[in-house]
C-alpha cells in the first residue's frame, strides 16, 4: 500500500508538471518575473524576405501576395502619400499590423513588471504589451495589446483598437477593425547570437480575403549604437 | 490470494500507470506536427520572377559571380533539368507541407518524421532516433540527411549531406557543404518554420528564412510527381552561361522596381535597415 501511495504522489507531481506548459493563471508573480524567455534588448530586422516591399516603397499597384478584397484594391489604388503627409497620416504604414515587417530596429524593454514595451527607430513608435489587461483607450496606430506567456518559451500578443493603416507602404489597407495576433520566439544562431522570430497574423474581413500571415526575423544586437530614430514617412 | 501476491499485482499496475504517465508527460512536452499544412503564400514569393533578383540573400563574392554567370537556358539540358532544389526549398517554395511519422511498433516513440515531396523537391526524412550524421564522405542527395530533437515544444533539426543545387532558382548556387538548421514552432493552427542556411562556399553569413503554414482539413498529397527529364533540343556541348559583366538582366530589378544593383545582386550589407539610407528617398514612387 505504501508503494501505491508513493506512486500516486509521483503521478500527481507529473500531472502538475505537465500543466506547467500553460502560464499559471492568476499567479501572484509578475509577468517579468515569470518570463520563460528574455525578449529584451536591441533587435535588427534581417530583411531576407520581401526585400522589394520592405526596403523600398513599392509602386502603386504592386500588391503581390496580399490576399486583398476588391474593396481593399480600390483603396490601395487611390493611395496618395502626399495627401497622407498633408493630413498628418504619415504613420499609417507604421501601425501594429505592419510595424514588425518594417526594415527597422526594435528595442524591447520592461516598462513595468507587467508591461513589455517595444520601441521602433523607424517611425519612432512605441508598442505596449499588457499582461494585465486594462480598458483600452482611444484608437491608435499601435492599438491595445494584451500579452501572455506560452510555455516553454513563447509570447503571444493580441492587438485590437487600431486606427486604420497600411500593411505595406504603398497603401495596402487594413481597417480599424483588424485584429493582430503575434507570436514571439527566440532561437540561437550558430556560432553565437540570437534570432527573434515574430509570426504576425492579421485578420480583417473588410480588406483581407483570408488572414494575412507573415513571419519576420531579427538579429540581436549588443547595444543601441546603431539605433537611428527617424520620423514616419508616407513616401 | 495472499497479501504478497496482491502487492505484486498492485506494483505491476502502478508501474504500468507510471509508464503511461511518463509517456504522456514526454508527449505533452512536444507538439503534434503531422498532417497537412497549407501554404499561405503571403511572403517571399517574389524571388523567381526576374533572372537577376538575389535580394535578401547574403551572397559572398564567389556566390555573386556564380549567380550572375547562370543562364536559365541550362534547364534545357537534360542532365540539369532535375538538379534543382535542395531541402531548403521547403521554406522558399509555394507548396504546403504533408508531414507524417514512423513510430516504433513496440515502444510507440517516433523514429522519424517525413515531409512529403513536391515535383522538384524530394521527401525529407527527419531522424528522431538519435542516430549520428554519416561520414562527410557519405553520399550527398537532394534531400540531404536530417536529424531532429525536441526542445520543449519546438522541433529542432539539422540537415547535412546536401547535393549542390540552388539557393534561389534563378541561379544563386548552393554547394554540397551547405547545411540547414530548422525550428518548427506550432502556435494553434499555425506552423512556422525558421530555417538557418549556412554555406561556406557561397554565403557571406547565415541566411535566415521563415515561413508559416496553416493546418489544413483538406489532405495534401504526400508527394508530387517526380522530376522527369526530357530532351529539349540542347545537346549539352557547353552549359549556357554569361561571362563576367555580361549578364544582360543585371539591372532589370533597378529599372522595374527601383532596387539598386547592390541589393539585386545580394550584397550582405543590403539586408540591414541602414542600407535604406543609400537608396534615394522616394525614387521608386512613380
Amino acid at each position: 500500500m505504501r508503494v501505491f501511495r508513493i506512486s500516486a504522489l509521483v503521478i500527481l507531481l507529473f500531472v502538475a508538471a505537465a500543466g506547467q506548459d500553460r502560464a499559471p493563471a492568476g499567479a501572484a508573480t509578475t509577468a517579468k518575473a515569470s518570463a520563460p524567455v528574455d525578449l529584451t534588448g536591441y533587435w535588427v530586422a534581417y530583411v531576407t524576405e520581401d526585400w522589394r516591399f520592405r526596403m523600398v516603397t513599392p509602386r502603386k499597384g504592386d500588391y503581390q501576395a496580399v490576399p486583398m478584397t476588391e474593396q481593399a484594391r480600390k483603396v490601395a489604388d487611390a493611395w496618395d502619400p502626399a495627401a497622407d503627409e498633408a493630413s498628418g497620416n504619415q504613420c499609417k504604414a507604421y501601425g501594429a499590423a505592419a510595424i514588425m515587417r518594417l526594415a527597422a530596429r526594435f528595442h524591447i524593454t520592461w516598462q513595468d513588471d507587467n508591461t513589455l514595451r517595444i520601441d521602433s527607430d523607424a517611425g519612432m513608435q512605441t508598442r505596449l504589451l499588457h499582461f494585465n489587461s486594462a480598458l483600452a483607450g482611444e484608437r491608435t496606430w499601435q492599438g491595445y495589446s494584451t500579452a501572455q506567456w506560452q510555455r516553454p518559451g513563447s509570447l503571444k500578443a493580441a492587438t485590437t483598437n487600431l486606427r486604420s493603416g497600411y500593411l505595406r507602404k504603398n497603401g495596402v489597407p487594413y481597417s480599424e477593425n483588424a485584429a493582430v495576433t503575434e507570436y514571439f520566439d527566440v532561437a540561437p544562431l550558430p556560432g553565437g547570437g540570437q534570432v527573434l522570430l515574430v509570426t504576425t497574423i492579421v485578420d480583417d474581413p473588410q480588406y483581407l480575403q483570408q488572414p494575412f500571415i507573415v513571419s519576420s526575423q531579427f538579429k540581436k544586437e549588443a547595444n543601441g549604437s546603431k539605433w537611428d530614430p527617424t520620423p514616419c514617412s508616407a513616401k | 490470494m495472499g497479501s504478497n501476491a496482491v502487492q505484486r499485482k498492485m506494483s505491476r499496475a502502478t508501474a504500468a500507470v507510471l509508464a503511461a504517465v511518463f509517456t504522456c508527460a514526454t508527449t505533452a512536452a512536444q507538439m503534434e506536427i503531422t498532417g497537412s499544412w497549407a501554404a499561405r503564400n503571403h511572403e517571399f514569393l517574389t524571388g523567381d520572377g526576374l533572372p537577376v533578383d538575389f535580394t535578401g540573400i547574403p551572397l559572398n563574392e564567389e556566390g555573386r559571380i556564380r549567380a550572375l554567370s547562370y543562364s536559365e537556358s541550362q534547364l534545357a539540358m537534360e542532365e540539369r533539368q532535375c538538379q534543382g532544389w535542395p531541402a531548403f526549398y521547403m521554406v522558399e517554395g509555394p507548396f504546403g507541407l504533408k508531414i507524417w511519422s514512423e513510430t516504433d511498433p513496440l515502444k510507440g516513440n517516433v523514429i522519424s518524421y517525413t515531409i512529403g515531396a513536391w515535383e522538384d523537391r524530394t521527401p525529407i526524412t527527419i531522424w528522431m532516433d538519435g542516430r549520428a550524421h554519416p561520414s562527410q564522405y557519405a553520399q550527398h542527395t537532394r534531400a540531404g540527411f536530417t536529424t531532429g530533437v525536441w526542445e520543449g515544444n519546438t522541433l529542432v533539426t539539422y540537415t547535412t549531406h546536401l547535393n549542390a543545387g540552388f539557393l534561389k532558382k534563378t541561379g544563386a548556387a548552393s554547394s554540397d557543404e551547405a547545411t540547414m538548421r530548422m525550428r518548427f514552432y506550432r502556435h494553434g493552427d499555425i506552423l512556422t518554420v525558421l530555417a538557418i542556411i549556412e554555406d561556406p562556399v557561397y554565403l557571406a553569413e547565415p541566411w535566415i528564412l521563415s515561413r508559416s503554414f496553416q493546418a489544413s482539413a483538406t489532405p495534401l498529397s504526400p508527394g508530387g510527381p517526380p522530376c522527369v527529364t526530357t530532351f529539349e533540343g540542347t545537346t549539352g556541348q557547353t552549359a549556357p552561361h554569361y561571362l563576367p559583366e555580361k549578364n544582360p538582366f543585371v539591372d532589370e530589378m533597378t529599372t522595374k522596381y527601383g532596387v539598386p544593383r547592390d541589393a539585386a545582386t545580394g550584397k550582405p550589407e543590403t539586408l540591414y535597415p541602414e542600407y535604406r539610407k543609400t537608396i534615394a528617398a522616394g525614387a521608386p514612387v512613380k
